[in-house]
C-alpha cells in the first residue's frame, strides 16, 4: 500500500479542503484506534492513514470526493417521504422520518447530484446510511428512477453509490416495488448505451443488492465492504453455524465473480474517470 | 383429514356434527335428512361469515395451509400437456422453481412457479419453496425461450422468500433476482403473474414483474414476512399479527394501493376446499387477461409495463403528495 505517499501529497499539495474543517477535531479509527486529525482524514478521503479502514461517510462527503472542485448541482432535492400505509410499529413512521430529518439534516436516505468528475459530466445517486440505515422507500426509488432517466436523456454516465441495509419496512410493498421500478428503468438505460457504474460500499444488502446495485455495467466495490442479499445474521441463524471469515466481503464477491474490481476510496475518482474515458468518450 | 386453523374452529365443530348425523343416517334407523340439510346450509353461512372477515394474519395462515394447491397442482389442472423443463444450464436444477411449456385451452404458455413440498421429505427436496440463484436463472432462461417462440408467460408466486444460505450468496442471489427484474421489464411477450400463496419479498418479485400482477383471495404479498417484521421492528416474535396488519399485505390492501392489478376469487374457505374449482377460476382469469394483452404490440406491452411499475411509490414533492 502506498498511502504514505498519498497522504503526504495530499497534505502538501491541497490544503484548501482543510478550511471546511474546524481545528482541533479528531477521529479515532474504529479498527486500529489510531487518532487522526479531521482535516487529515478529509484529505485522505476518510480512510484511516494507518490501517486503511474506510470510515462510513455519506452523500456530502462522496460528492466532495468525486466532483471537481467540490462543485455540483443537487437534483430532486424536494422529494420527501409520504406515509402510504399509515405505519406504526413502536413509533409512527412519520415521527421516525421527522426525527431522522432533524438528526441528519437530510430529507431522506439518498441524494442526487450532477457535475464534473475530472472534466467528465456525470450524475451521481448516493445513499446516506445515517438516514434510517440507508433504507429504500419510495423516495429513494423515485430519485434513483429519475437519476436513471436523467442519465438516459442527457447521455451522461450514471453512478449509484450504495450503502444500505435494504428495504424500508415501514413502506412494506411500496418499498418492494422500488426494486422492480429501478431495475425496469435500468433496462431502458441499457438500451441507450449509457454507462452505469454501481459503487458498492459498506454495507450493501437486501433489496438494494437484489436490484440496481448488482446491475451495473461495472460493479465496483470499496475494500472490505459487506455486500450480500441476506444479512449475515439471518444466514447464520438459518445454517446454524458461524460464517466463514471474509464471507460476503468485497473480496469474496470479486472472487465469486460478482464485482469487477475493488478500489480504495483514495483512488476512486481517478480510476472511475479512467474507466469512463476508456468506454465513453463523447462524440 | 382436514387441518383446521384456529379461527376455523366453528367450521370444524359443525363438520364433526354433520359427520355424526350422516353416520346415524347411514345406519338407517332414523331419518336425519332434514337435519343434515339444515346443518349443511348453516355450515355454508358460517363459512361465509368467517372467511368474509379475515384479518391479515388469518389470510397469511390460509396462504400457508398445508393442503393448499401448489404450482404443479394448478399447472397439471390448467395445462394437462405440461412438459417440465429443467436446469439453468450453469449449475443445476433448482427444485424450488418449476417451469415449462403447457397448453391452456389451445394457447401455449410458458408456465413458471415456485414449488413447495407437501410432506417433510418433499419440503426438503423443494427447499420449502425458497429458490437459490439457479432457480431464478432457470426461470429467466425459460422466459427467454418463451420470448423466442413468442409465447405468453404465466408465473405462479408462492414462496416464503429466496433462500438465505452460503451457496446462495456465493452464487449471487442478489444478482440473480436483480437480473430477472431488469429482464422481465423488457420481455416482448405478455407476462401474467399470480400470487397463489405466499409472496415474500424479492424472492417473490424475482418472477413477479408482469403486465398483470394478480393475487388470489387468500394470499399475501409484501417486503417481509409478518414474523420477521415483528422480530426486527418489535424485537420479538410475538407481534406477527400486528405486523401483518401494519404491512397491509392482503390482496385488498395491495389492490387499493395500486401495487397489483386485480384479485382472483377462491372457493369458499380457500382453494384447498376445492382445488379443481380454484384451478378453473384461475384458468378463466388467465384466459381473460391474455385476451386483453395479446392485442398489444411488444413495444406497447413493454412501455405500459415499465410505466406501471414506475408509478409505484408514495412521496411528497414541494409538499404535494403523489402516489
Ligand atoms: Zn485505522
Amino acid at each position: 500500500m502506498s498511502w504514505f505517499k498519498r497522504v503526504a501529497d495530499g497534505i502538501t499539495t491541497k490544503s484548501k479542503e482543510k478550511k471546511y474543517v474546524p481545528d482541533g477535531l479528531w477521529e479515532k479509527c474504529p479498527r486500529c484506534k489510531t487518532i487522526t486529525q479531521m482535516s487529515d482524514l478529509v484529505e485522505n478521503k476518510h480512510v484511516c492513514p494507518s490501517c486503511s479502514y474506510h470510515y462510513k461517510i455519506g452523500s456530502h462527503e462522496y460528492f466532495n470526493i468525486l466532483f471537481d472542485e467540490e462543485k455540483y448541482k443537487e437534483l430532486y432535492a424536494d422529494i420527501e417521504s409520504g406515509d402510504p400505509l399509515n405505519f406504526t410499529d413502536t413509533k409512527p413512521y412519520t415521527a421516525r422520518i421527522k426525527d431522522s430529518q432533524n438528526k441528519t439534516g437530510l430529507k431522506d436516505a439518498l441524494r442526487v447530484a450532477t457535475g464534473k468528475m475530472n472534466g467528465v459530466k456525470i450524475v451521481v445517486s448516493c445513499m446516506d446510511f445515517s438516514f434510517i440505515g440507508g433504507s429504500m422507500g419510495s423516495v429513494m426509488g423515485e430519485k434513483i428512477a429519475r437519476s436513471i432517466d436523467y442519465a438516459r436523456e442527457n447521455h451522461i454516465p450514471l453512478l449509484i453509490i450504495s450503502k444500505s441495509g435494504g428495504a424500508r419496512m415501514m413502506e412494506a410493498a411500496f418499498s418492494l416495488m422500488q426494486m422492480a421500478k429501478t431495475s425496469a428503468k435500468l433496462a431502458l438505460l441499457n438500451q441507450e448505451g449509457v454507462p452505469y457504474l454501481s459503487i458498492l460500499t459498506d454495507p450493501t444488502t437486501g433489496g438494494v443488492t437484489a436490484s440496481f446495485a448488482m446491475l451495473g455495467d461495472f460493479n465496483i466495490a470499496e475494500p472490505e465492504a459487506l455486500i450480500g442479499f441476506a444479512g449475515p445474521r439471518v444466514i447464520k441463524e438459518t445454517i446454524g453455524k458461524d460464517l466463514p471469515k471474509g464471507f460476503q466481503s468485497s473480496e469474496f464477491l470479486q472472487e465469486h465473480g460478482f464485482v469487477d474490481f475493488i478500489v480504495p476510496r483514495t483512488e476512486m475518482k481517478d480510476k472511475l474517470s479512467t474507466l469512463l474515458k476508456q468506454i465513453y468518450s463523447k462524440k | 383429514m382436514t387441518n383446521y386453523l384456529d379461527f376455523e374452529k366453528p367450521v370444524e365443530e359443525m363438520v364433526e356434527q354433520l359427520e355424526k348425523l350422516k353416520e346415524t343416517q347411514a345406519k338407517g334407523k332414523v331419518d336425519m335428512s332434514d337435519a343434515i340439510a339444515e346443518l349443511e346450509k348453516k355450515l355454508i353461512e358460517i363459512k361465509k361469515d368467517i372467511y368474509r372477515n379475515l384479518n391479515g394474519w388469518q389470510k397469511v395462515q390460509l396462504s400457508r395451509h398445508p393442503e393448499r394447491p401448489y404450482s404443479l397442482d394448478y399447472i397439471h389442472q390448467i395445462a394437462p400437456d405440461f412438459i417440465e423443463l429443467h436446469g439453468d444450464r450453469q449449475v443445476k436444477d433448482d427444485k424450488a422453481i418449476v417451469g415449462g411449456f403447457g397448453t391452456i385451452d389451445g394457447q401455449t404458455f410458458m408456465i413458471i412457479g415456485h414449488q413447495k413440498g407437501r410432506n417433510t421429505k418433499e419440503r426438503q427436496y423443494r427447499n420449502f419453496g425458497m429458490p437459490n440463484p439457479e432457480g431464478y436463472r432457470k426461470a429467466l432462461r425459460l422466459m427467454k425461450l418463451a420470448e423466442k417462440f413468442k409465447k405468453p408467460i404465466l408465473t405462479l408466486i408462492d414462496t416464503p422468500g429466496a433462500s438465505p444460505g452460503l451457496e446462495a450468496e456465493e452464487r449471487g442471489q442478489g444478482e440473480a433476482i436483480a437480473k430477472n427484474l431488469m429482464e422481465m421489464a423488457v420481455l416482448k411477450v405478455p407476462v401474467i403473474c399470480v400470487v397463489i400463496g405466499e409472496g415474500a419479498s424479492g424472492g417473490a418479485l424475482g418472477i413477479g414483474v408482469g403486465d398483470r400482477v394478480m393475487m388470489m383471495q387468500y394470499t399475501w404479498y409484501s417486503v417481509i414476512s409478518p414474523e420477521s417484521c415483528s422480530s426486527i421492528l418489535w424485537r420479538s416474535w410475538d407481534f406477527k399479527a400486528k405486523a401483518a396488519e401494519a404491512l397491509k399485505l392482503t390482496p385488498d390492501d395491495m389492490y387499493g394501493n395500486k401495487l397489483i392489478d386485480g384479485i382472483i376469487s377462491e372457493p369458499l374457505g380457500g382453494a384447498h376446499y376445492n382445488p379443481a374449482e380454484a384451478s378453473e377460476i384461475l384458468k378463466k382469469e388467465v384466459k381473460k387477461l391474455y385476451k386483453e394483452l395479446k392485442e398489444l404490440s411488444p413495444e406497447d406491452l413493454i412501455h405500459k409495463r415499465i410505466e406501471k411499475f414506475s408509478n409505484m411509490g408514495s412521496y411528497k414533492e414541494n409538499s404535494n403528495l403523489s402516489a
